[in-house]
């Protein structure tokens, strides 16, 4: 089990420029299955990748494959013909929002934006949008979903993951490779790993991800990765106190930064002392999450974690 | 974001762009020199009628009224000129002269520039307005409703952020909802709460209405106004104005980079958007290059956890090349507060051997008087490593992120 995808997620691709291609080459040595993509010029045309298989990907596959990936003018036309049921994002930013409201439209399951810089009331327009719609997103400004030896959806590096127990949620994307990495060196490993972006205006939350994780019965603890600015954490520690059977560790980063910069991700800011690291690390503590003091002790912090919770 | 650096406004751009909508503001001018000043009063007291006039100082930080000169400690930011109503124009004009003079050039600290305070370059000269009522109204974003926020106070003048603690049922709030925007009903419902009655509740409505346009138009994450004020003939006018511009949105606001001060921002902050670089200047002395936002973040924390202070925040993004590693080690070297660089890398999109031949061009580049750890991990760490070794650089290396910190702020000591 695990959350989100797994070998059975027919992946379309909307956006194959440099780094689509790039990326939806990466995922393909992985195993991931892409069955489709979107562009407006070259429609009816197909895009072939083909090199080594990644090792650390799906098991049981040859050493090299070789796919032909169709082309379409339109993400319904993409659902119709191949039965894609996901979409990862690559279109650059001015015309994003309208690539993740085409996806919603066409009744996709999952839609991943990985796409950075996206106006921020171009997400507000887009969360409206997919209020009552069946489609969740994750994303944008993210590293993506991967489930280990499965399926991956997005610009993480596979070969650090190893299939395992713990469910891994954040807001920045070098640092979930910080905590699969740990995760994977001490035996742990991961049953999904999601990055939800850093952007203030988001799709999938970390209360969304902490439901799934505590749903999923492979799932036996959790891993959260938070920054300051926002009230996401506190908000997840709220749901924890009431909601979470499974133990949490968290990081919160950003205990250093002064108010009122913006730290590189829009939602990295400090605002009337609101969103602190300290703030947040109470709220998450008063809730029973076991705090990593710095990045190097996430893999401990969640041991100690499923140590207290006596699963270890 | 290159060509794009971050726009951020003045006082007098900022009122300039409400006015484009409709929102009232006082008459004004902004001036680079004292002639220039004191070339603005007459106009302005002949075009408002009010023989007031106000000098303020234009620089990217609030809290200008409470904040003081250094070279003048018991000068404000912000200046009422009142000669004008017994002397006249001469006399104003006497007055401006004196307080620009003191002004430009001059140093200003406010809660909100720290220690060192920022230098004074323009004024805003601008026309006195009688003040009955003063409001507060803003439209931000409020991330936790996905949505934009009106939020107005009739607690004008002070922060709202001690509003919010000491009298939060006086914060009015209505939710923008973008599939159909701000609604008449809530316009309504704000102009009442605010106490606009009988003429002046038509200006307030219209005022919020304008506003929330403001915010849309402008692709903003804040439009302030506070105070907003009632005059004793019911009209409502912006008398500050703060309009904060999503950078990511800038692509369809071109004709907001023409506001940009360069003059403002910190040099070396400019020079690291020129190649994609998010840099930020800090006080301590350990120099760090990092990819990713976070983990940046994080390498910063992990420094002061064991006992050093970073000196900077930079993040190389995902895609950066060999030129944008060196052009960020060179950023980095040339603060004179830096006694050890630490670069933390953990390669996803971003190569560990593109990192290591920047870092190996930069340092034959420039060279390196201080010591240098680096921790490689991820996508081609090997390669990158090797690079390293090869370059026969006196380059340190680390286990992890904790034993990296460890080692550069051991060696800076």
């Amino acid at each position: 089990m695990s959350v989100l995808i797994d070998r059975s997620t027919r992946l379309l691709v909307q956006g194959l420029g440099g780094a689509g291609r790039f990326h939806t080459d990466r995922c393909i040595a992985y195993g991931t299955e892409v069955v489709a993509a979107t562009h407006p010029i070259r429609a009816g045309e197909s895009e072939t990748f083909e090199g080594e298989t990644d090792p650390g990907g799906v098991p049981g596959r040859p050493d090299r494959y070789r796919v032909e990936v169709p082309i379409f003018a339109t993400v319904r036309d993409a659902v119709r013909e191949t039965g894609a049921n996901a979409s990862m994002i690559f279109v650059p930013a001015p015309f994003a929002a309208d690539a993740i409201m085409e996806a919603a439209n066409a009744g996709l399951d999952l839609i991943v934006a990985i796409t950075e810089h996206i106006p921020v009331l171009d997400m507000v327009r887009v969360k409206r949008y997919l209020e009552g719609k069946g489609s969740r997103l994750v994303g944008p400004n993210c590293p993506g979903v991967i489930t280990p030896h499965q399926c991956k959806i997005g610009i993480m590096p596979g070969y650090i993951h190893r299939e395992g127990r713990v469910g891994v949620v954040s807001r920045s994307g070098t640092l979930t490779y910080e905590a699969v990495h740990q995760l994977s060196q001490n035996g742990l490993g991961q049953t999904t790993a999601i990055g939800i972006g850093g952007d203030p205006v988001h799709g999938t939350t970390f209360v969304d991800a902490l439901e799934m994780f505590e749903r999923d019965p492979k799932t036996e603890g959790v891993i959260l990765i938070g920054e300051i600015g926002g009230s996401a954490e506190e908000e997840a520690a709220t749901w924890i106190a009431e909601n979470m059977s499974k133990p949490v560790a968290a990081l919160i980063a950003g205990t250093s930064a002064p108010p009122g910069k913006r730290m590189g991700h829009a939602g990295a800011i400090i605002s009337g002392g609101e969103g602190t690291a300290r703030e947040k690390i109470s709220a998450l503590e008063a809730a029973g999450v076991v705090i990593a003091p710095t990045p190097t002790d996430m893999g401990e912090a969640m041991l100690d974690a499923l140590r207290r919770a006596g699963k270890v | 974001m290159g060509e794009e650096y971050r726009v951020r406004l003045h006082e007098y751009q900022s009122k300039e762009l409400l006015k484009r909508y409709g929102i009232r503001v006082p008459l004004g001018r902004m001036a680079h020199t004292v002639e220039e000043a004191v070339q603005a009063v007459r106009p302005l007291m002949e075009g408002s009628g009010n023989p007031v006039v106000v000098v303020k100082a234009q620089i990217h930080a609030g809290g200008r009224g409470k904040g003081r000169f250094a070279e003048h400690p018991d000068l404000p930011g912000v200046n009422v000129v009142l000669e004008g109503r017994a002397g006249g124009i001469k006399a104003a004009e006497e007055r401006v002269r004196e307080l620009s003079k003191r002004m430009l050039g001059s140093t200003l600290k406010t809660a909100q520039t720290g220690a060192e305070g920022k230098q004074v370059n323009r004024l805003y000269i601008e026309q006195g307005v009688d003040i009955d009522r003063e409001l507060y109204i803003s439209v931000v974003l409020d991330r936790a409703a996905g949505c934009n926020l009106v939020m107005a106070s009739t607690e004008g003048g002070t922060d709202i952020e001690e509003v919010a603690a000491e009298a939060p049922e006086k914060i009015l709030r209505e939710f923008i909802d973008p599939a159909v925007g701000l609604l008449p009903f809530q316009t309504h419902a704000l102009s009442w709460k605010l106490g606009f009655r009988g003429e002046s509740y038509r200006n307030g409505c219209r005022l919020i209405t304008s506003l929330a346009h403001a915010a849309e138009g402008l692709d903003s994450d804040l439009v302030e106004i506070n105070p907003l004020v009632v005059t004793g003939t019911g009209e409502v006018v912006a008398l500050d104005g703060k309009v904060s511009v999503d950078d990511n949105a800038l692509f369809r606001h071109k004709d907001l980079l023409d506001l940009r001060d360069l003059s403002e921002g910190d040099p070396a902050e400019i020079e690291a958007s020129k190649y994609d670089l998010s840099f930020i200047k800090l006080e301590g002395s350990i120099g760090c290059l990092v990819n990713g936002a976070g983990l940046a973040m994080a390498t910063m924390d992990t420094i002061k956890h064991v006992g050093g202070e970073p000196a900077n925040f930079l993040d190389v993004g995902g895609g950066a090349t060999t030129e944008n590693v060196t052009a960020a080690f060179k950023i980095i070297t040339r603060d004179p507060n830096v006694r050890g660089i630490f670069v933390n890398i953990f390669g996803g999109i971003m190569r560990c051997d593109v990192i290591a031949r920047g870092i190996v061009e930069a340092v034959r580049q420039v060279g390196l008087e201080v010591p240098l750890v680096a921790r490689l991990e991820g996508t081609n760490v090997e390669l990158g490593k090797q690079i390293i070794d090869e370059s026969g650089l006196n380059l340190i290396s680390a286990l992890d992120m904790k034993d990296g910190a460890k080692k550069i702020v051991e060696l800076a000591r």
